[in-house]
């Protein structure tokens, strides 16, 4: 089963077993999703349950809240990150502040679902990675699912969360191949995991690096560089237990994030582990993140914007003591 | 104005009326009292007064059951009260205190009662919009009768979120009223400087949704106006929006001043005052009598005398609960 088919047969899963939940954004019905990911769901749910929505995500993802507010769960899909801007004051001004603003009378039990991150040549203005805007808002839930299991099992989750919940789906995962486990309990959305079990360094990413970043540790294992990967999963709540223990293991981390390096995700993780694992650190901790250009879109100019494994590999290798 | 000619019944009867002279009274006592208090530095933050507006409110608020939802501004302390919100709550709110409807989270600008489906004052302009197309879609998906009460000021539909609103509603049908409190500014902005038309009943011919505007200083005609439309909304035929023409005599807020319109045009409205218009009239239709006024004015008083005394005497939230809400506490 791929990345696509899993959001898909999670989704499956929720429409048939709550009448309460329905889907609704740019093009999810007829056309069956730009990614294809609500490809058939229109046939069996019907138009009620599977929204086209005109091109104003604004007023979708608003519709969203409020029908949230109403006694719904809607999952709102938004194309692209990118275009999730035109939304943000729905985001940041009603979804996250209306529980505490109200003092706690109304919650917000919202889905959305939004495409992130480059690698497709499709330049600025569909490209980039902004979760850590998302990621800074208190009262929201920010997911990265990275693996075919957690595309199924994060969406599933999250429509049992009382609050809103944002979940980045990198474009480039939607083919990946994976299992899922249909008859698992719910995942624990504040946990991060433990892609690779190391003990010489740990390379901490989420989303659409952690395949670069699991081939660099394969890499890094050829030099008899033991690395630990660290799967996010979730960037709001952090699970930085998970973290501090590696790090108090390896000693040190490299961090990899496919948004710009100032402000990055991964400034906050470096922070993290500099207030909590200070006297841990053997190196200075090192970040991998896209370099600080409005993505361009000639293959070799984006792909020189973006982290790669030999990028990852290096920064892994300056941080280890050269075995003797 | 000349006497009434006793073949015609009258257009409301005295306990209707009287009911409606008091709501509109409360609220302006009530603003005068938030006023006062913003002066005396009990209230602070930003203080947006209605005062002139009362009969928009008022009227419109008829309209609507308590199984509708309300969706208001930043200026709402009149739709919270004539939504039967109490005053001591809200003066709780604007102390900051742990007695107020939004527990001091929100202030003056963000009133929210769950009990009233009172879903709360939007301070983004035209930000409510969408919130109120979402409960309206809500209620369409689950078959249930009820409509949303959206109002919004002329500022609004200069926003994005004004056009995207009013295409989805009535695309989809949905039950919502808009409710356009026009009081011709838009903070400092008149409507001339900020709109190529300003005619803002007309903007829903554009999405095949039908419109109304009504003289928003008269309350019966707002209030007739309102429940047209609201039957309209309930019927199924999706959504209206009704225009409500009205002046706001105070400044933007507390921190304006307004320094962008003459004291003659706000003398002009003010002879169009909505309260006053309507004791003239009440007094004409023989319904109104100076003892009246007295006593209504006397309890009035009395009610904010005492959501002053409960606002001033209430705790604040501690400051160990300063996160409580931010996210639920447990899940449902």
């Amino acid at each position: 089963m791929t990345y696509r088919e899993a959001v898909r047969a999670a989704l499956r899963k929720a429409l048939r077993s709550d009448p309460r939940v329905f889907l609704m954004g740019e093009d999810v019905g007829r056309y069956g999703g730009s990614f294809a990911v609500s490809h058939g769901l229109l046939d069996e749910f019907g138009p009620e349950r599977i929204r086209d929505t005109p091109l104003s995500e604004s007023v979708f993802v608003g519709a969203g809240i409020g029908a949230a507010l109403g006694g719904m769960r809607p999952i709102v899909e938004i194309m692209t990150v990118n275009f999730s801007m035109l939304a943000m004051d729905q985001i940041l001004n009603n979804a996250a502040t209306l529980r505490h603003m109200s003092g706690g009378q109304f919650g917000v039990p919202l889905v959305v679902r939004i495409a992130t991150g480059g690698g497709r040549q499709m330049a600025a203005q569909h490209s980039h990675s902004l979760e850590v805007w998302y990621a800074h808002i208190p009262g929201i839930k920010v997911l990265t699912p990275a693996t075919v299991a957690d595309a199924y099992g994060m969406l599933l989750a999250a429509l049992q969360e009382p609050d809103p919940v944002f979940i980045f789906e990198h474009a480039t995962l939607y083919p990946l191949e994976g299992e899922i486990e249909e008859t698992a309990e719910l995942i624990d959305l504040n946990r991060a995991a433990v892609r690779r079990p190391g003990r010489d360094v740990t390379l901490i990413t989420y989303g659409g690096t952690l395949g670069k970043t699991l081939q660099a540790a394969e890499h890094l294992a050829g030099e008899a560089i033991d690395a630990e990967v660290i799967d996010l999963r979730s960037l709001r709540p952090l699970d930085t237990s998970t973290i501090m223990d590696s790090v108090a293991k390896t000693h040190r981390a490299v961090i990899v994030d496919e948004s710009w390096r100032t402000g990055s995700f991964a400034a906050e993780v470096s922070a993290q582990i500099m207030e909590l694992a200070f006297d841990n650190l053997d190196a200075p901790v090192a970040r991998v993140c896209s370099a600080e250009v409005p993505m361009p879109y000639a293959k070799h100019l984006e792909a020189a914007t973006l982290p790669q494994v030999e990028g990852i590999v290096n920064a892994a290798r300056g941080l280890v003591p050269r075995h003797g | 104005m000349g006497t009434n000619t006793i073949s015609e019944p009258l257009p409301v009867d005295r306990e209707h009326a009287l009911f409606l002279f008091r709501e509109m009274l409360r609220i302006r006592r009530f603003e005068e009292k938030a006023a006062e208090m913003y002066t005396l530095q009990k209230i602070h933050g930003f203080l947006h007064l209605y005062i002139g507006e009362e009969a928009t409110g008022v009227g419109a608020m008829q309209a609507f059951t308590p199984d509708d939802a309300i969706v208001a501004t930043y200026r709402e302390h009149g739709h919270a009260l004539a939504r039967g919100m109490p005053a001591s709550a809200l003066m709780a709110e604007m102390y900051g205190k742990a007695t107020g409807c939004s527990h001091g989270h929100g202030g003056s600008m963000h009133f929210f009662d769950a009990s009233r489906r009172f879903y709360g004052g939007y301070a983004i302009v035209g930000g409510g919009l969408p919130i109120a197309v979402g409960l309206a879609l809500a209620d369409k998906m689950q078959d249930r009768k009820r409509v949303t009460a959206c109002f919004f000021g002329d500022g609004a539909v200069a926003e994005g979120e004004f056009h995207e609103s009013m295409n989805l509603a009535a695309l989809w049908k949905l039950p919502v009223v808009f409710l356009c409190e026009n009081n011709l500014y838009a903070m400092g902005t008149a409507l001339a400087r900020h709109q190529s038309q300003i005619n803002i009943s007309l903007k829903a011919q554009s999405y095949g949704m039908d419109s109304s505007s009504v003289d928003g200083m008269d309350v019966l005609a707002v209030e007739a106006a309102a429940k047209q439309a609201a039957a309209f909304v309930r019927s199924g035929n999706g959504p209206f929006l009704l225009e409500l023409r009205t002046y706001r005599f105070r400044a933007h807020s507390m921190s304006d001043p307004d320094l962008y319109r003459t004291k003659e045009e706000i003398e002009e409205w003010k002879k169009r005052d909505p309260i006053s218009l309507f004791e003239v009239r009440l007094r004409d239709w023989g319904l109104l009598a100076e003892s009246d006024v007295a006593h209504i004015e006397s309890e009035i008083t009395a009610e904010i005398d005492s959501a002053v005394r409960f606002a001033e005497t209430s705790p604040v939230e501690p400051v160990e609960d300063l996160l409580k809400d931010v996210c639920a506490r447990v899940k449902p």
